[in-house]
């Protein structure tokens, strides 16, 4: 039988003390003393700094795990922010009796992650409960990334202008829907993945001219509706988005058709929105194209007017109508 | 995607509009009473696409919406029990009773599940042979043959764990309720789900009767782009009838295995709907011979009759003598995240769609 957590690995004692020297410290490249914090070195860009914590069930899905999922989410909020993420932190509660070949499982897919991120795992914590206390693992990651001056005014949006375009990078919702169906029991034609990434290389490409993008935001819990509302009140602005623009793979058109979800509601964690000047969108859009992340990047829709704060949709057969955040619970702990 | 994209076609839909335009010789007022039709109509912008002279107007349609405030003070204090899980349509588990909601009961401990069928409660039921598992059975036609053969299955393979609180409503008389207290329509967009269990001439009554258009209509926008050319034809012709639109799944005679399962376990009986009091034949009672499922029954609960809500005018919304904007609740005290009425919970409610994507305007 495989290795479980016990509440010893949580006590500070013997146990976890391997704990973290064999399944945390090799995994993560931690070198030096285990300190109670670790010390960074930083230039004197403003540092953007963020956390995240991560429930999700199932803990494994079809494109990632807990742990992947854990990196590229805080990975994407500093990196939409406009920083370069640098150090994540990374905290582990997880309830006795969990298995510590899938405890290993997750951790590997964090180091893999933030490898290809390019961000180190610099400090963390494992707390241990007993059964019944938490749902078998549940992973808190921080993070802090470096700003530079030319794009602090990314996460707020202050630039934003009458006239300028909406890109996404790829069709939204493929998370929300790959949770539910592993959820449910579910299969599609065409296999479905989360689009769990990491989008801070894609980012990069797209703040070449950082004059040129004037906001950013991932399109995580509440969906692509959420954001452009919560867009167009903190800008006052109106937004056009055209429905027939937004692409979405055929098993998340279905299952939103036979369960009644809006698809522009769904969650993504491998998914940006980015407002930018009219001008240089085809710039954008080329340079996207390039990096894996950004091969779907399409134009969605425009900021249609600078005085009222709503988001207008222009229905794919020809209506409109308002699009407005979606409200209550439509899944619970799909990240 | 089959059966979707030709009809969201911005082409046809386009065209229907245009005939729509040209055949109109006076103002219309078309009641749909399915909150899937209410639905589609905003979220795909129907009315932007109509002229002025068209008005569509939301009747009792949403399951959800016409259920009482009682019914879900029984499934709450049903969740009190240690022993009891509650087995729901999601849409239920928000809606307010008189004091909580499911939802509220749930976050307080009580086990209440979100299943997608009667079928998935009777398996949770199989599943934990200790606990009693009661599903939460509304819905009108569309529901109901799958609740009656759920039942039927339990008493073939006796289960003795599973229970049904039964709240399933039959739809076509409370149309006739509704033209009876006059209201004020030249005819209905007549509901195609359950039309395919009813068949279409469940709806024969209401041109022969009342003399009033009627078309069985499809959820995708030229479905009903279509239904109100249809209807539009009828008026100004003079000749009301029931015609199909939905004819790929809508028989005159309806899916007769799917009304006999209905008869075995269900047989009508007078109903409370929501804002419309009780309705002679609205509903549907559990028979004899299945009554040892009915929660109703075997789980006696003490509730207190509900206070009459005076403020909320949902009874008129849903008989389409006002618009949810009429409501003083309506978008101040009442939304969808803090909703008074039940038409403001459940996404096929008239207010909370109205809200959704209107109620900016």
């Amino acid at each position: 039988m495989s290795e479980k957590i016990t509440l010893s690995h949580g006590s500070g004692g013997r146990q976890a003390q391997k704990l973290i020297r064999d399944h945390f410290i090799p995994r993560f490249g931690m070198n030096g003393p285990m300190t109670d914090s670790a010390i960074l070195s930083a230039p004197s860009w403003a540092i953007a700094f963020t956390t995240d914590s991560y429930v999700i069930d199932p803990l494994f899905f079809p494109g990632g795990n807990i742990g992947k999922l854990a990196v590229c989410g805080t990975v994407n909020d500093l990196s939409v922010s406009g920083a370069a993420p640098k150090y994540l932190s990374a905290a582990f509660i997880i309830e006795e009796g969990f298995d510590m070949d899938e405890l290993d499982e997750i951790v590997a897919s964090m180091a893999d992650e933030a490898e290809s991120a390019g961000v180190r795992i610099v400090t963390g914590d494992t707390k241990v409960v007993e059964k019944g206390k938490c749902d078998r693992i549940f992973i808190n990651t921080a993070g802090v990334g470096l700003l530079s001056g030319d794009l602090v005014h990314v996460s707020s949006g202050s630039t934003i202008k009458e006239g300028d375009v909406l890109i996404i990078n790829g069709p939204p919702g493929d998370h929300a829907v790959t949770i539910l169906a592993a959820r449910r029991g579910l299969t599609f034609d065409t296999p479905l993945l989360s689009d769990c990434a990491s989008l801070n290389h894609l980012v990069r490409t797209m703040v070449e001219k950082p004059e040129a993008v004037h906001f950013m935001r991932d399109l995580t819990r509440g969906g692509l509706a959420t954001v452009l509302n919560e867009l167009a009140v903190m800008r006052g602005c109106t937004i056009t988005v055209n429905e027939a623009s937004v692409p979405l793979h055929e098993s998340v058109r279905g299952l939103c058709e036979i369960l009644g979800f809006d698809p522009l509601s769904l969650a993504s964690e491998g998914r940006l929105l980015a407002v930018v000047a009219a001008d240089e969108a085809e710039a954008i859009l080329e340079r996207m194209r390039t990096d894996h992340h950004g091969r779907g990047a399409v134009v969605i829709g425009r900021i249609t007017s600078g005085r009222e704060a709503r988001v207008i949709l222009n229905s794919s057969t020809g209506g409109q109508r308002f699009l407005d955040m979606p409200s209550g619970q439509m899944l619970p702990r799909i990240c | 995607m089959k059966y979707v994209d030709e009809y969201r076609n911005e082409r046809h839909v386009a065209g229907l509009a245009e005939m729509i335009k040209r055949e109109v010789t006076r103002e219309y007022s078309f009641m749909e009473v399915c909150g899937g039709h209410t639905a589609a109509i905003h979220r795909f912008g129907i009315p932007s696409l109509l002229p002025g002279e068209v008005k569509l107007l939301s009747g009792p349609g949403c399951p959800v919406c016409v259920t009482p405030a009682r019914y879900i003070d029984t499934l709450v204090a049903l969740a009190s029990h240690m022993d009891i899980t509650i087995a729901l349509f999601g849409d239920l588990i928000r809606v307010p009773g008189t004091l909580i909601s499911p939802g509220e009961a749930k976050a307080s401990g009580a086990d209440i599940r979100i299943v997608l069928s009667a079928h998935e409660a009777l398996d949770l039921a199989r599943s934990d042979p200790q606990r009693k598992v009661v599903f939460a059975a509304i819905g009108f036609e569309t529901t109901a043959p799958g609740t009656a053969l759920t039942l039927m299955q339990a008493e073939k393979d006796l289960v003795r764990n599973f229970y049904v609180l039964n709240a399933h409503k039959v739809m076509p008389p409370a149309m006739e309720m509704i033209l009876r207290q006059g209201a004020r329509i030249d005819g209905f967009i007549c509901p195609g789900h359950v039309a395919v269990i009813t068949g279409a001439a469940a709806f024969d009554f209401i041109p022969q009767n009342y003399g009033l258009a009627c078309a069985v209509t499809g959820f995708e926008p030229a479905d009903i782009m279509l239904a109100v050319l249809m209807l539009i034809r009828q008026v100004n012709l003079g000749k009301p009838r029931v015609e199909i639109e939905y004819a790929r799944a809508v028989s005159a005679g309806g899916n007769t295995m799917a009304g006999r399962y209905m008869r075995e376990v269900f047989e009508p009986e007078d109903a409370e709907w929501r804002g419309l009091g009780i309705l002679e034949s609205g509903g549907l009672k559990i028979r004899e011979c299945y009554r040892r499922f009915d929660a109703g029954i075997v789980f006696p609960v003490d509730i207190p009759e509900p206070e009459a809500d005076i403020t909320c005018i949902c009874g008129d919304i849903l008989r389409g003598v006002s618009k949810p904007s009429d409501c003083p609740l309506f978008a101040s005290a009442c939304t969808p995240d803090h909703p008074q009425g039940a038409c403001m919970v459940s996404a096929e409610g008239s207010c909370h769609s109205f809200f959704k994507y209107c109620c900016h305007e």
